[in-house]
């Protein structure tokens, strides 16, 4: 009896991924039957802007004739998460190697609560941060036209994710047997050749996990950019521009829609692409991290 | 010898997964004395010790074939409580495992979860345990301490206390005295002489000085099987087999 | 030195660079904070009501609704949390399929962005549960909208991987041998359960109830679509009412301020209380952790 209440009561992960699912898409049923106001073909293909122009991508949710495209939403995205990437993975990558290679004990003991402090930060926090000292300081250096944009989000959103991609990275190379290290040293190898060429390529597929973990967490982070980006939702491939995301989209606009409406509809659509896409990313990482561990004689 | 075994084996196998850890094992154990199973490791002697009070129903994978007679009732059967066999057959490990509880608090774990209240009753039982283990001297000032904090030998008396505080009339031992100095196994192999007057002990030991000083009876296994048994004299000193002799001479293990 | 010595220490040179550039960065974001928030911050602040459209006053009913609305999340998560860890670690068989897909789906819970636990507490708890209690109530509308249960509701499934995993780790380092002995003495599965292997677990459980307070009350994406308030006059009366909350006060003074100059000390303090919050949770759990690991392995 006891048994089976506790049994039952695990479940609870489970019951929580299943409501998700059904209750996000419960919202934006309206888009996947497509027998709305709006369906894949609104969202996604070129559509008649203003009379005698090409059709185009607009994302213009309240007006006469909403316009509803996800292309510069995704775009936005897409841009917005790029910059974080290919900021915060070197910095995490080399720091992870420094705490498992590199550094003495005590100093490694001390580092990993000092990230842990770091990834503790609300992301409202940093996006204060990003809007207050961050922009203008990017907007001085770079000469920038504009104090918010894909580039000053993608800097704070950096911020956000090196913890996550330096503790999962860390965890991989330090599951990296010392006997690998022994061997690589034994033969005259330096630390940093050991390093590079021992010990990272051992990990690598925990490493590679590390920055798809990253990159599924910058791809739903708010507040971040809905704070620092600009939030206008133009096509563009520029870094300097204001941008719009999908996550920032639905926290900025879900307190102004008709509940039930197209537009809600739509909104929870966003949420379900993130959702799927996340989970995906979850999934790949998951998948390579048992490679690792597999592979260092660990068990999974 | 006594009329009636204690407990009675029959027909014994153990299987882990595909791996046979006893084979057809016969075998009886004498009321009130002390039986010794030795043999090298691996050879199955854990696994028969703990297929006595149904540990290794706790090991996944682990199964079983013929019967355990306990006062001639089968300890596997249907109408036997696992919880209840386990107070009447007692266990005390290989490694001392106190709680990271108060000394007193450990001997009286097994008193408190069979439902005993009683303080007055509770104290005294604790004591006598205590006493029983030769331990009572050493600790009677500081029985609110934590039981980490006594010595590795002392440990082990603790879980041997904590082990006889529910009474039971079996007594099974996993190298107790393995991990410890030889002073506090002298005192631990002493308290097993006065411990089988009141009850039946089996005990596992790789230590074949020690089977001779305390055991009245030796069982010698081999890769899973019983190659002979008998009285702990006659066994040492006349076996009837040469690998028990060759055993017991030192000529492998 | 040879040249690939050189280069060897270079390149670990850079790394500890990479960590220097974080610790940096820590105390760039703390500095800040303290810097512009410190001389506004005084039990005034923490306890009076913003005035003059946040320009003037303090922080109480953010402060006041953020300690209520975790408060609901942790009675909420520990329970189901804690159960879950027992199953996955104690009652699941070894090799059992139900509790692997019971590890991936906590696995990705804790991937979900917390915009999306927005949406399904919109979704779920708002618009599903809500509106039928009110049709069930007699129609007034009072559950069918946003407000303080079911934001900490939301935030109660957004924590919950950070429960069931701090949880199971703890009780997966409370010794086997433990379990034995006390099985050994004729104990059930569940007095060993109580008396032996939770009370071995309490560090660790309260760890992961630490880290889910800290997280739950960092958290703005999710209280944004399911009851947060730009502002209120009054103290939330019920589990319906609407709240004010530390993390949506500093979204909206930075963003929708009328006044940026009057706001913005307020802003830099109320940053600065957030932060304050977050890293002493974080420390004590931290410090807890390490103590117990200690005691382990002595």
């Amino acid at each position: 009896m006891i048994a089976l209440t506790i049994q039952a009561v695990g479940l609870s992960g489970i019951a929580a991924v299943l409501l998700i699912v059904i209750f996000v898409g419960r919202e934006a049923l309206p888009i996947l039957r497509g027998d709305g106001e709006a369906g894949f073909d609104t969202l996604f293909l070129p559509q008649p802007l203003r009379p005698g122009k090409p059709p185009g991508f607009m994302w213009q949710p309240v007006g006469e004739v909403p316009k509803l495209s996800m292309i510069p939403l995704l775009l936005g995205t897409l841009k917005v998460t790029l910059v974080a990437m290919v900021v915060a993975v070197p910095v995490a990558l080399a720091a992870a190697l420094f705490t498992s290679e590199f550094a003495p004990r005590r100093l490694r003991e001390l580092l990993k609560p000092v990230i842990e402090l770091l990834a503790s930060i609300p992301s409202v926090v940093l996006g204060f941060f990003a809007l207050m000292t961050l922009a203008g300081w990017a907007q001085s250096t770079f000469g920038l036209p504009s104090r918010l944009s894909a580039l000053v989000a993608g800097l704070a959103m950096a911020i956000a994710i090196v913890p996550v991609v330096f503790t999962v990275a860390e965890d991989a190379l330090t599951a990296v047997p010392r006997s690998y290290r022994e061997a690589s040293l034994a033969l005259g190898a330096t630390p940093w050749e050991t390093a590079w060429r021992v010990v990272l390529p051992a990990a690598a597929p925990g490493v590679f996990a590390a920055c798809v973990l990253g990159f599924g967490r910058a791809i739903g982070e708010t507040m971040i950019v809905l704070m620092a980006s600009g939030n206008a939702a133009i096509v563009s491939l520029s870094l300097s521009d204001s941008t719009r995301t999908m996550s920032a989209t639905i926290a900025a606009e879900m307190g102004e829609v008709v509940f039930g409406g197209t537009h809600w509809s739509v909104l929870f659509f966003i949420g379900l692409q993130l959702f799927a896409l996340t989970l995906a990313l979850n999934w790949v990482a998951g998948a390579f991290v048992r490679r690792t561990l597999r592979r260092l004689g660990g068990t999974a | 010898m006594s009329a009636q075994p204690k407990v009675k084996v029959r027909r014994l196998s153990i299987h882990y997964r595909d791996k046979t850890a006893v084979k057809n094992l016969d075998l009886d154990i004498a009321e009130r004395q002390v039986l010794a199973l030795i043999g090298p490791s691996g050879c199955g002697k854990s696994t028969f010790l703990r297929a006595l009070n149904r540990m290794n129903d706790l090991i996944p994978g682990a199964r079983q074939e013929g019967e355990v007679l306990l006062d001639g009732q089968d300890i596997n059967g249907r109408e036997i409580d696992v919880v209840d066999l386990r107070r009447r057959v007692g266990m005390v490990f290989q490694k001392s495992n106190p709680f990271p509880k108060s000394i007193f608090e450990n001997v009286a774990f097994g008193l408190r979860i069979a439902g005993l209240r009683d303080k007055a009753e509770l104290t005294a039982r604790v004591e006598a345990s205590l006493h029983h283990a030769a331990l009572w001297d050493e600790v009677k000032d500081r029985l609110a301490e934590s039981a980490l904090s006594l010595s590795g030998g002392q440990q082990q008396r603790l879980c041997i206390a904590r082990a006889l505080a529910i009474e039971p009339e079996v007594v099974l031992m996993d190298e107790p005295a393995s991990a410890l100095d030889p002073l506090s196994t002298a005192k631990i192999e002493e308290l097993m002489h006065e411990l089988k007057s009141r009850y039946t002990i089996v005990i596992v030991t790789h230590n074949m000085q020690q089977a001779a000083r305390v055991s009245d009876q030796t069982a010698f296994f081999y890769m899973g099987e019983l190659i002979e048994v008998g009285s702990t004299a006659h066994l040492f000193t006349n076996p009837g087999v040469k690998r028990t002799e060759d055993y017991v001479t030192g000529k492998f293990g | 030195m040879s040249p690939r010595q050189t280069r060897s220490k270079l390149f670990s040179g850079l790394t500890g660079v990479a960590v220097a550039l974080l610790v940096g960065i820590l105390l760039v974001i703390v500095g800040d904070a303290v810097r512009g928030g410190w001389t506004r911050l005084s039990w005034e602040f923490l306890s009076t009501a913003p005035q003059e459209g946040m320009t003037a006053g303090g922080i109480f009913p953010a402060l006041w609704g953020t300690t209520v609305l975790t408060l609901l999340m942790t009675i909420a998560v520990m329970p189901v949390g804690v159960i879950t860890a027992i199953y996955l670690s104690e009652y699941a068989p070894e090799g059992s399929r139900l509790a692997a897909v019971v590890r991936v789906a906590v696995q990705n819970l804790a991937g979900v962005p917390s915009v999306v636990f927005g949406l399904f507490g919109l979704g779920f708890f708002v618009r599903f549960v809500g509106e039928r209690m009110d049709a069930a109530l007699g129609g007034e509308l009072k559950w069918g909208q946003p407000g303080l249960l079911w934001a900490s509701l939301t935030l109660a499934v957004l924590t919950l991987p950070v429960v069931i995993v701090a949880t199971e780790e703890a009780l997966r380092t409370v010794p086997a041998d433990l379990r034995s002995a006390s099985l050994a003495l004729g104990a059930t599965k569940s007095q060993t359960l109580w008396r032996v292997v939770l009370p071995g677990a309490v560090p660790g459980i309260l760890t992961g109830a630490i880290l889910a307070v800290s997280r739950g009350a960092g958290e703005v994406a999710p209280i944004l679509l399911t009851g947060a308030a730009y502002y209120l006059p009054d103290l939330p009366r019920s589990l319906s009412s609407q709240f004010m909350h530390l993390g949506y006060h500093t979204y909206v003074m930075a963003t929708q301020s009328p006044d940026v100059d009057a706001t913005r000390p307020l802003l830099y303090a109320t940053v600065l209380v957030l932060l304050a919050l977050t890293f002493t949770l974080n420390l004590v759990a931290i410090v807890i952790r390490s103590r117990s690991r200690k005691l382990a392995s002595s």
